[in-house]
């Protein structure tokens, strides 16, 4: 049977403006940090301040156009992933910086795999997570991302793929919310409109 | 229209001026009251605690003296339910089924029959008191009784509706207050102090079961809340 | 009464003593109450998100077997090795064997109830094996060493105070008052342990039969990290967790967030379709995925019990329940708590063993209305209590409730029987509540309600008059 998501889920928007504010609306509920820039120079520019204002000591991140070009403006030591890599020395970096699939308006989500953000554990080792994505990969909805993700991939899955919304979280405490549990206490989404 | 008035077996053995009331309540609407002088009970005790076979020996009886009546009304939610919810299922394969959901189809909880049915929402009733009311988890959940009692109050003049926090059962549940005491206690002492924390002076149900368990647990802990039937309110003109 | 159910009725009458556990359960459930409306609320239709669940997951139980077997060749396609449980002592023989064959000394594991169902820990233990659990809730009950108070809130029955003491004397950490910094204690214990660990063990919330994948909901990112880190993965799920296709994903997970964590969705929804791919730089070079049977292929056999199969272990019938907040968790003594276990626990594991569970219900029905894939479950222990009444009642209850029968068909003996009750109430306050009350199962705790001479019945017959 195929469902009738159209009127069942929360709703979304559509169009590009509006799907943004919605995702920046979304990523305030979730404590996420979502920053939008026009070229791919700002995102260097924003992640130089981000070290100086965190005191980053090293980072991990994967070669792609979007990551390699945005590294290069961090003045601290970058671990890539792509090659393998020691966990102990990925567990020590301050930051780690990836890729995507998709973003999901409706939800504030990110739709990662371990193709498209250096494998497994780049995502959700490290204590701060900053997510690139570009205008394209924004979509409106769950559904959307999901057929997405079966017409990328389709039979050739990627091992892992993997819906993050917002940063680790617990309320395991008297049910009293805890960011940090065992992921990354921080995850900021950077979305650059011209590539 | 000619009523049935079903008076269950603990209306009939307890509150008998329930029952009465309801008789006048729907004669002074213009209405014929008869009652079926030979039933006493509609079988739930029995199919709660899982004797079907004793549930339908009593249930039958009850099928086979009111299928065909116009319009059968029960003051109390739960035994409502039984009729409407679960005679048909208990007698889905047997010769009883069709008139047994016949039967279903004109039984009518009090309230529920005189909002809907009768579109009836002002009795000229008069009840000074501020009240809370405890929605019967039968009347509630198997039959969608909530707004029809809450509307009849609204037309009563001097009374003020306090609701609790939240809704929750009373922990009556039939043959369960007996086999599990120390549940059922729990339960209902949390019901009156939900009930306490609204300042209410009347706890009012459209389920004489759910208020014996209350009343009950109330007088023995000497906890100063009273009880009342909601058709006692709308029978009143104080 | 067996065993269990006197130590039900026991540890029941204990919480009722125990206002103040009570209270943070009630508190708790409170909070997560109001979170789960507001999120309800966000949907556009809530009841059709529960009718649609409701249909997919029992189109995916009427074709089950073909739905496992589409599920497990996508799996193997990818390298992924699958084992069939049919018992929860094989699961724990499963495991063993991959503990031996890799060596291993450390097995980390995220929560898991179907895991706490065959008592895997023990069995690992006994045989040497160090098993550590990382979710949050779970790591402080393992401390503890006592089973998950909730399926979803594990630890809900302790204060910070209690968690603060805990972590003082089992980890050396200071106390402290501040729930931020007792999760920080359990994070950095924890990490050294996910980077030594040789096994990394999930659960598993669905497996989409379609693509091949394994689908974990969770908050804390302890469930990416078990998936992540060691060299060998395992997955326990039980077989009725299969779903047709990925594209119904979009429904259950925020149904699941809604309904068990009152979020619109959990911070990771992570699909597995196998181990590390040659191309990727990480991830587990084995795959290993266990399916448990364990009786649920008996239920789905039973057109009426295979409803039960849709269930999702969210636990929002426990958190509406109002027996769950009067007796807690423990006092259930069952792998599965609240009304879903009542229903479940006596159909798995024995009907004689865990038959007070189904009587233990006032049948309010609150559990149906709040379960997102529509499960009767109040009807479903309705059926137990008619199967337990034919089989194990006592003798003096059915002979109690055929002589009720025969006093309500006959106007006569009802008529009488009521005269006499009323006579034999005018001597019953000489004994009401006392040990030889034939009533005191009511009157230990309340005022008997006081028959009437003149019954309705009366009143009429004179009215008419």
């Amino acid at each position: 049977m195929t469902i009738d998501f159209q009127n069942i889920l929360p709703k979304t928007e559509t169009e590009y403006t509006a799907m943004v504010n919605l995702f920046a609306n979304k990523s305030a509920d979730l404590t996420t940090r979502f920053v939008k820039v026009f070229t791919q120079r700002e995102i260097g520019l924003y992640l130089n301040t981000l070290a100086t204002q965190e005191k980053w000591v090293s980072i991990a991140s994967h070669h792609t156009p979007l990551t390699d070009e945005s590294v290069i403006a961090v003045p601290v030591p970058c671990l890539w992933t792509d090659q393998g890599y020691k966990i102990e020395e990925l567990e020590k970096v301050s930051a780690s910086i990836t890729g995507c699939d998709a973003l999901i308006a409706q939800t504030g989500s990110v739709m990662l795999s371990s193709r498209t953000a250096g494998g497994r554990a780049l995502s959700i080792l490290p204590p701060h997570h900053i997510v690139l994505a570009t205008k394209n990969q924004i979509v409106p909805d769950l559904p959307t991302a999901y057929r997405m993700i079966r017409e990328k991939y389709s039979p050739n899955y990627p091992s892992m793929v993997s819906l993050v919304t917002g940063p680790s979280r617990t309320g395991d405490i008297e049910r009293i919310l805890v960011l940090g549990a065992h992921g990354p206490r921080k995850l900021t989404i950077i979305l650059v409109e011209e590539v | 229209m000619r009523i049935t008035l079903f008076a269950p077996c603990f209306i009939d053995a307890l509150y008998p001026g329930i029952a009465m009331k309801a008789v006048k309540i729907f004669e002074n609407l213009g209405h014929q009251v008869n009652v079926p002088e030979e039933l006493a009970c509609c079988g739930q005790p029995a199919f709660n605690t899982g004797h079907w076979d004793e549930a339908r020996a009593v249930a039958s009886k009850v099928i086979e003296s009111l299928w065909d009546a116009e319009a059968v009304v029960l003051p109390s939610g739960s035994c409502t339910a039984m009729i409407r919810k679960f005679y048909p299922e208990l007698f889905a394969e047997s010769p009883l089924s069709e008139k047994a959901c016949r039967l279903a189809e004109h039984t009518w909880e009090f309230s529920d029959f005189l909002v809907s049915h009768l579109k009836v929402t002002d009795l000229g009733a008069v009840f000074n008191a501020t009240v809370t009311f405890h929605d019967g988890c039968h009347g509630l959940r198997e039959l969608g009784i909530y707004q029809q009692p809450r509307e009849l109050m609204s037309h009563v003049k001097g009374l003020t509706l306090v609701e609790m926090e939240a809704i929750q059962c009373c922990g009556f549940g039939g043959t369960f207050s007996a086999k599990f005491p120390e549940i059922s206690t729990t339960m209902g002492d949390s019901k009156i102090n939900m009930a306490l924390e609204t300042g209410a002076e009347y706890i009012v149900s459209n389920d004489s079961s759910c208020l014996m368990h209350i009343r009950g647990l109330a007088d023995k802990q000497h906890r100063h809340i009273k009880t009342i039937h909601l058709i006692e309110i709308l029978a009143s003109n104080e | 009464m067996n065993n269990l159910a006197k130590k039900f009725h026991q540890d029941a009458a204990h919480m009722a003593e125990n206002v103040a556990l009570r209270n943070v359960i009630a508190t708790g459930l409170g909070k997560y109450a109001e979170g789960r409306d507001k999120k309800i609320a966000d949907f556009q239709d809530w009841q059709k998100a529960r009718e649609t669940a409701s249909q997919i997951k029992r189109e995916s139980l009427n074709n089950l077997p073909q739905n496992i077997q589409q599920l497990t060749e996508k799996l193997t396609s990818r390298g992924t090795h699958i084992h069939f449980a049919a018992t929860g002592s094989d699961v724990c023989r499963i495991v063993l064997n991959i503990l031996r064959q890799k060596k291993a000394k450390l097995m980390i594991k995220s929560k898991s109830m179907t895991s706490e169902e065959v008592h895997l820990n023990k069995a690992l233990e006994k045989e040497g094996f160090k098993v550590v659990e990382s979710d949050l809730g779970e790591f402080i009950v393992q401390l503890r060493q006592e089973p998950p108070y909730h399926i979803v809130f594990p630890a809900m029955h302790l204060t910070r105070y209690q968690i603060s003491d805990l972590f003082h004397d089992k980890l050396n950490s200071q106390p402290t008052e501040n729930p931020e910094t007792l999760t920080m204690i359990a994070r950095q214990n924890l990490r050294s342990q996910y980077i030594q660990a040789d096994v990394g063990f999930t659960g598993a919330n669905f497996a989409v039969a379609d693509t091949g994948m394994i689908s974990v909901t969770e908050n804390e990112g302890n469930s990416r990290l078990c998936g992540s880190l060691p060299k060998t993965m395992i997955t326990l799920i039980g077989i009725e967790k299969v779903i047709p296709r990925l594209e119904d994903l979009p429904l259950f997970l925020p149904m699941l967030a809604t309904v068990g964590a009152a979020q619109n969705l959990t911070a990771y929804n992570t699909l597995y379709s196998g181990p590390k791919r040659p191309e990727e730089p990480d991830g587990p070079e084995e795959y290993h995925v266990i399916l448990l049977d364990n009786g649920r292929s008996r239920l789905q056999k039973d057109p009426v019990y295979r409803e039960v199969l849709k269930c999702m272990r969210c636990g929002s019938c426990l958190n509406v329940c109002p027996i769950y907040k009067s007796v807690g968790g423990h006092t259930y003594n069952a792998t599965y708590s609240g009304p879903i276990g009542s229903v479940l626990m006596p159909k798995l594991f024995g009907m004689a063993a865990y038959k007070h569970l189904s009587f233990a219900c006032s049948l309010c029905c609150a559990c149906r209305d709040a379960c997102p894939v529509k499960i009767d479950l109040s009807h479903l222990l309705l059926k137990n209590r008619e199967t337990l009444s034919s089989q194990f009642a006592p003798k003096y209850e059915k002979l109690a409730f055929k002589g009720m029968s025969a006093l309500f068909n006959h106007p006569l003996f009802w008529s009488l029987g009521k005269k006499l009750a009323w006579i034999g109430q005018k001597l019953h306050p000489l004994i009401e509540g006392s040990a030889i009350d034939p009533a005191q199962c009511w009157t230990a705790t309340r005022k008997a309600p006081k028959l009437v001479w003149h019954s309705f019945k009366d009143l009429w017959k004179k009215y008419k008059s």
